[in-house]
């Protein structure tokens, strides 16, 4: 096949990644070592012919290599056919996915050149490693030391996978000959490839050169190379910009052990933007700053000041960095809260032109993050993840009178919004902590007063996206809070249950998804729109099911559906009265609108809910861990005959066996499962087995075997409760169950799909179908 | 060049530029909040307003008790409102050639200039300008007329009186010049001195200028103004806006270039972004219906009410609005409504299309068809039998002085449930809402103000480059109320200049060319001579006609025949002999060379008589900052040279200055004129 002339790039690419395959097996590549290897990957290959022209090709000739590459031969293989230059001259491919592919191809060369000599010992010394390896460590030492940044960061970035994933102890060895040339990049100004650096020195830390030996227990030796390594990352951070550096110091912070020097350094890199800030708004001299001392570091302040993409790019990274350091076990102690809950509302201030500083650098700041909404959103997500922390109450006053202020204000972006919204919510809880309490104290039910009017506001905008914001923060709230006086009084006071009622026809469904949650929420505490009437207690509640199921059965959007569908199942979990006053009609009309939809998981959903009743009738499924060894359930065999009598009148099993066969794979898993648990609770109970062999057992299977093969039209009609449990006796549901576990590509990658493949490749190509066989 | 600046409100310019020869006032906007001093003007008799306390002073003196009201601790003038006018007394203002007008709000004190001070030139304007600006003045003049008042007061005025008054009345500024509201026959009178213009289109002023209407996205119609010589270009820019709104995007291209941008008519409101708070209006609109409760929107019948139906158009459905009615109340709504429909080719490219579709380009058509919007002329007559609540009225004035707004406020003021809310951002609503205090329906400030802000001021100026920038005082430091809102002023190089009322501006700006055209005939006879590579020069000797401010180079005329008369060969004396070739000069003067020459002029004597002339001994050369003083001492002759002129002083050798030392001088290669003394 190889030899024809017009043969596609793609059948190529096929045939380098398939011999690949039969080569990673070291007596197959002996076999094909002869011939055919060489012709593919060799010399006398596509390579330098008009074929590699076409990436998909040199992507398949990387891909070949690197599976063949398994065994000592295939290093034999590629030093004889020259392999490793090209690997090289690869790196710099035009493709980005060949490039990356052949970096990492080189480090598993290297790391399988490697890995015999140096198994079980910290490595070899250099002269000692194998032709390969050298020729590759070499390779690396050039590119390190050429003045093109694109080389030096492929060196890096091969570096960065080498100790990222190799585990050998030769990894160090590695290290102690190339830390120098390392080092050496960070005399140059400005610092080349500083990003790949930073990964390199990172990657390095976590892992390299400690290598297996972990944590614990490393010997002298290993802790002077380290030594090294925190010298050169402490030279790091000093010489890369602030913007650079950032992403290195929360590396180094995130760290399990690693000098308290260096750590007090990284930290204070993450700190000076903030710092800065806090200094230049000052009202007076002497507030306590975050940095003693270093406050005004004035590469920092250049950077800031120098343009508005610098001074956003930076303080947003400050902020991110802090955000995800803050809720980590090893994050610097003492944590700084204070002073950092400072900066994030003078910042905050800063942004929305609320502040009024008095220094000149302030007064410049405050030109640039003025409406700044990527600051803003920064700022609040950090100021939310501070609320982890306390703070002196009048600080906290500041917070919540910042976020009123952002909440409030017609200037605030809808993602500036949303995220103001989550700031809030996540200090009114930590802020409701206080143990022993049951209900809000003075300072939260004030800011709630103020609150809900906004809230209020908020939910008539004519941006989608703020309704949907302000529902989302009015469900988590209420989740939280449905059982506090304090809350439940405000809420009622104001008109938002009222509004949130008419959202449930928003024309956006995202909103009338919210709004359905929302609702359900609301209703789930027992907060209504308005006092249902003294007569009809229920008149209201009853309307606002009738809504749920309009949605469920007309909406036309999915979200609001699901939605609908979460709703209906919480409420059935919880026994709300309304519910349990008339399950099985509640089910049988939820069930029969799911049935039909056409969004999979709102039938998933409807399983759920299936789920949900089938316990209640018939117990719990109990513990769901596979592992826990626990005396099956029995129920008595009444209640089994009765509680399949309901589920027939529900006509549940049609619906799960419907989803049994769905195109959906989730849908038939739950389904599988739900069956599954009904057919474990009747074997329980022998008294039903009668049935087997009825006309109407014989007539659902055919049903099923058709709705199998595709042909769904047919009902199942009414049924016995003794044929259920005959069908799901005949039924291999445990054998669908596995197949549906497989992964939704099984096929595809099954040997049978790659024979297919074949024949189909042969097929296009018209050569002579026998051949193949 | 001079700028005088007539009036003191940044976004209701008057100035007038004087350029070229031509007296061109750039915009005649009236400041109207002056009409907030007064009491409004009720069109059904309000008990509450005609019972207000009379005024009086300190010591219980209550001579000024008819003319001065009090309400709720403010004090103001029971009369007809009136209105502050630009400066009339900095320039003669029949002087001014034309006036030229960017946008309908920028026109209204049009009647007061072109009916009193003798104005006798052109006003240029584009059509919707004319015909919104119509609209409007047809509107105050109705809303005032149709409320006669009986007294109209003086006494206050007098400076004597007004010191012992209370603020902002104590404050008020050239009261005396304060004048009444213009008649329906004086606007009509002043309209027609308008001539209509299109975007792009040229006009010729004496000659002289050229001046181009540009669009500048604000309003129907509204216009920057070029105004540009063949060597110098002044850019007027006045309410201009890059958002998308109805209106033709803005022409920024055609600014670049500029010596001079005048910059005018920003934002009022630079800290509130458009898009917020038209949401801030929908949500306060939906909130206040949903309780009951109606919404009254003061407002201009044409502008920003476009934007705000669309955007109603687009939110009442969602928000569960559609039962509520919408009131479009003034004298002009319908017209105002209807016009809009019909300048198809002054709206944005999109609203554009929907003409050829054919559709209404603005969708508050559908509103009325649908009966979502009704309009009326007044809350007489039909408005009165469909009046349905909770409803959402749109009606004038934003200053709540006069108008329909006046009875809706007394009708509503006295319930929570309301609510007014403020879009238009020229009256301050505090003062606006001060006459109805106590007022208990709530008030919503969404001040919807489309014009530049300062950042895209910024963005302008490092697009279109302008050398200079002048601009009113307001714009040339932060706000008083924010001074360290730095970003909250025109920051360009070189720093702005700065205007204020009744100020005359130099403008930084120096004429250096000007064109002058050759006749063919006498190019015809020019002989060039190659002095370097690609440049040539010719003499000509020409008579230059000046007309219309057009310069041209006409052939003298020809030598007249002896034969004819005593008075045509007297003329034919005059003109020069330029049939002989002289040799042409160029280049600076070597001044070495130069004293060589004089010292040894009897070596190359240049002309044939004076050659027993001997050269000039005691020769003294002086370097100045400018240039050389040569100093011939023994003939008291002083030799000035500098860059661009040269200059031969002797007190009375006639014969040695221009014989001797200006033939020496010629002979030397030199480009400056000389100039004898």
């Amino acid at each position: 096949m190889l030899k024809s002339q017009d043969l596609s790039s793609r059948i190529l690419s096929f045939s380098l990644r398939l011999a690949g395959i039969f080569a990673a097996q070291e007596n197959c590549f002996q076999y094909l070592q002869g011939e055919l290897l060489p012709t593919l990957f060799g010399e006398a290959g596509p390579l330098g012919g008009a074929a590699w022209t076409a990436p998909t090709v040199r992507s398949g000739w990387v891909q070949g290599l690197r599976t063949l590459a398994r065994h000592p031969s295939a290093l034999r293989f590629l030093a004889a056919c020259g392999a490793v230059d090209t690997i090289f001259s690869l790196q710099g491919d035009s493709s980005l996915f060949v490039a990356s592919a052949a970096g990492q191809l080189l480090v598993h060369v290297l790391d399988l050149a490697m890995r015999g000599p140096a198994e079980g010992r910290r490595g070899p010394r250099a002269r000692d490693w194998p032709a390969c390896a050298q020729k590759i460590v070499c390779h690396i030492e050039d590119s390190l030391c050429s003045a093109a940044t694109p080389q030096v960061t492929q060196a890096l970035n091969v570096l960065t996978t080498v100790f990222g994933h190799c585990r050998g102890l030769w990894t160090q060895g590695l290290w102690v000959r190339l830390s120098p040339l390392v080092a050496r990049l960070l005399e140059k100004d400005p610092v080349p490839a500083s990003h790949s650096l930073v990964d390199l020195l990172l990657s390095v830390a976590r892992s390299g050169p400690r290598g297996a030996a972990g944590g614990v227990g490393r010997s002298s030796s290993v802790l002077s190379s380290d030594r090294g390594l925190w010298e050169t990352l402490a030279q790091t951070l000093s010489h890369l910009s602030p913007t650079q550096a950032g992403p290195l110091a929360l590396g180094i912070l995130k760290l399990q052990d690693c000098p308290q020097a260096l750590r007090t350094q990284a930290f204070g890199i993450l700190l000076q933007p903030l710092a800065c800030v806090l200094e230049a708004a000052a009202q007076a001299p002497g507030t306590p700053g975050l940095l003693e001392g270093a406050a005004g570091d004035s590469m920092t302040v250049d950077t800031l000041l120098s343009s508005k993409s610098a001074c956003v790019g930076l303080l947003c990274c400050a902020l991110a960095h802090l955000g995800l350091l803050q809720p980590l076990p090893q994050r610097p102690s003492p944590w700084p809260q204070v002073p950092l809950l400072g900066a994030v509302v003078t910042i905050l201030r800063l942004c929305s032109g609320s502040a009024a500083p008095t220094s000149d650098v302030g007064g410049r700041l405050c030109a640039i993050l003025v409406g700044c909404g990527r600051v803003q959103r920064a700022a609040l997500d950090f100021l939310g993840a501070l609320s982890q922390g306390t703070g002196p109450q009048e600080l906290v006053t500041q917070v919540f009178s910042i976020l009123l202020e952002y909440l409030m204000s017609p200037e605030s972006s809808s993602m500036v919004l949303k995220k103001a919204f989550q700031a809030t919510l996540r200090w009114l809880l930590s802020s409701s902590k206080t143990p022993g309490c049951c209900d809000l104290d003075p300072h939260t039910q004030q800011f709630l007063r103020e609150l809900l009017p906004v809230l209020q506001k908020r939910l008539c905008s004519p941006c989608w996206e703020v309704r949907d914001s302000g529902l989302e923060f009015l469900t988590q709230m209420t989740r939280q809070w449905g059982g506090r006086t304090g809350f439940r009084q405000a809420l009622l006071a104001s008109e938002v249950p009222e509004l949130t009622r008419q959202l449930l026809r928003d024309p956006e469904s995202y909103v009338r998804a919210s709004a359905v949650t929302a609702t359900g929420q609301l209703s789930g505490w027992g907060l209504r729109a308005t006092p249902a009437s003294p007569e009809r207690p229920g008149a209201q509640q009853e309307s606002l099911l009738g809504e749920l199921l309009h949605i469920l059965s007309t909406d036309s959007e999915g979200f609001p559906r699901r939605a609908a569908m979460q709703v209906c199942t919480e409420w059935l979990r919880d026994g709300r009265a309304d519910v349990a006053e008339d399950p099985e009609r509640f089910v049988a009309g939820v069930l029969q609108a799911a049935s039909r939809d056409l969004d999979w998981e709102v039938r998933a959903q409807g399983l759920e809910l299936a789920l949900v009743f089938l316990e209640q009738l018939l117990g719990q499924r109990g513990s769901r861990c596979p592992y826990s060894v626990g005396l099956p359930e029995t129920a008595p065999p009444g209640v089994l005959a009765q509680a399949l009598q309901v589920l027939c009148r529900v006509q549940l099993f049609e619906f799960a066996f419907r989803a049994l066969f769905d195109c959906d794979r989730p849908v038939a898993q739950k389904s599988c499962d739900l069956l599954l648990f009904l057919r474990a609770k009747a074997a329980s109970c022998g008294s039903l087995q009668e049935a087997g062999d009825s006309p109407s057992v014989a007539s659902v299977e055919a049903t099923l075997q058709r709705w199998q093969a595709g042909e769904q039209g047919q009902p199942l009609g009414y049924l016995e409760p003794g044929a259920i449990v005959a069908v799901l006796r005949s039924v291999d549901l445990e054998g669908l169950r596995d197949t549906l576990a497989e992964s939704s590509d099984h096929v595809e990658k099954s040997p049978q799909s790659l024979l297919q493949d074949v024949l189909a490749a042969v097929g296009v190509l018209g050569e002579n179908e026998a051949d193949c066989y | 060049m001079k700028l005088y600046c007539l009036s003191g409100h940044p976004t209701l310019p008057c100035n007038v530029l004087k350029f070229k020869s031509t007296t061109i006032m750039l915009d005649c906007g009236l400041d109207m909040t002056s009409t907030l001093n007064f009491l409004p003007l009720p069109l059904v008799q309000s008990p509450r307003l005609s019972n207000l306390p009379g005024w009086s002073l300190k010591d219980g003196n209550a001579f000024l008790d008819k003319e001065l009201k009090e309400c709720s601790g403010h004090v103001f003038v029971d009369s007809v409102p009136e209105f502050c006018l630009p400066e009339t007394e900095l320039i003669d203002l029949s002087t001014v050639d034309v006036i030229l007008i960017s946008n309908y709000h920028c026109m209204m004190a049009l009647p007061y200039i072109t009916e009193h001070t003798g104005f006798t030139g052109t006003v240029y304007a584009t059509e919707p300008t004319v015909q919104i600006g119509r609209l409007l003045m047809e509107e105050l003049v109705n809303f005032i007329e149709r409320v006669p008042k009986a007294q109209s007061a003086s006494l206050w005025k007098n400076k004597d009186i007004q010191r012992l008054l209370p603020s902002p009345l104590k404050d008020a500024v050239e009261v005396s010049t304060w004048r009444r509201c213009y008649t329906m026959q004086e606007v009509n009178s002043a309209l027609s001195k308008i001539q209509l213009v299109g975007y792009s289109q040229k006009i010729e002023l004496f000659g002289a200028v050229q001046v181009t209407p540009l669009s500048s996205g604000y309003a129907l119609g509204s216009s920057n103004w070029i105004i540009q010589s063949h060597y110098e270009k002044v850019s007027y820019v006045s309410g201009s806006s890059l958002l998308t709104t109805h209106p033709q995007p803005m022409d920024q291209a055609s600014l670049k270039n500029s010596d001079v941008l005048i910059l005018t008519g920003l934002t009022q409101i630079p800290t509130a972004n458009p898009d917020g708070m038209v949401g801030e209006f929908c949500s306060n609109l939906a909130l206040t219906v949903r309780n009951g409760g109606n919404v009254l929107v003061p407002c201009y019948p044409s502008g920003v009410i476009y934007d705000l139906l669309e955007c109603l158009y687009q939110y009442i459905d969602s928000a569960g609005l559609s039962s509520i009615p919408f009131y479009f109340i003034s004298p002009v709504a319908n017209s105002s409504l209807e016009f809009s429909q019909i300048f198809a080719e002054w709206l944005c490219h999109n609203k554009q299309t929907k003409v050829y579709l054919p559709e209404p380009p603005f969708p508050h058509a559908e509103l009325i068809q649908t009966n979502k919007l009704k309009h009326y002329p007044s809350i007489h007559g039909d408005f009165s039998n469909d009046f349905r609540q909770p409803c959402v009225v749109f009606t004038g004035h934003p200053s709540l002085r006069f108008g329909d707004v006046v009875h809706f406020m007394e009708l509503w003021g006295k319930s929570s449930l309301n609510t007014v809310i403020f879009t238009e951002p020229d009256f301050s609503y505090l003062e606006a809402l001060a006459p109805y205090q106590p007022l208990a329906m709530k008030c919503i400030y969404c001040p919807i103000d489309t014009r530049l802000n300062f950042i895209q001021v910024s963005k302008l100026l490092k697009e279109v480059q302008p050398l200079h920038v002048v601009c009113p005082e307001q714009y040339a430091q932060p706000p008083p109320a924010q001074s360290h809102r730095m970003d909250l002023m025109i920051d360009c190089q070189p720093p702005a200049m700065s205007y204020r009322r009744a100020e005359v501006l130099a403008l930084p700006f120096k004429r250096r060319y000007e064109k002058i055209e050759i006749m063919p005939e006498l190019a015809d006879s020019l002989v060039p001579m190659e002095i370097k590579p690609g440049v040539s020069l010719a003499t000509v000797s020409a008579v230059l006609h000046t007309k219309d401010n057009k310069h041209v180079l006409q052939p003298p005329p020809r030598p007249a025949q002896p034969t004819g008369g005593k008075k045509r060969k007297r003329a034919s004396d005059d003109i020069p002999d330029c049939k002989v070739l002289k040799p042409l000069l160029s280049g600076s003067i070597p001044v070495e060379q130069f004293v060589q020459t004089l010292e040894k002029s009897t070596h190359h004597p240049p002309v044939p008589f004076l050659l027993e002339q001997h050269g000039f001994s005691d020769i003294k050369v002086e370097d100045t900052a400018k240039g050389h003083i040569v100093l011939l001492q023994e003939a008291e002759t002083l030799i000035q040279i500098e860059e661009d002129s040269t200059h031969i002083i002797c007190d009375n050798d006639e014969m040695l200055r221009t014989i001797r030392i200006l033939h020496i001088l010629l002979s030397s290669k030199l480009k400056t004129p000389v100039c004898l003394k």
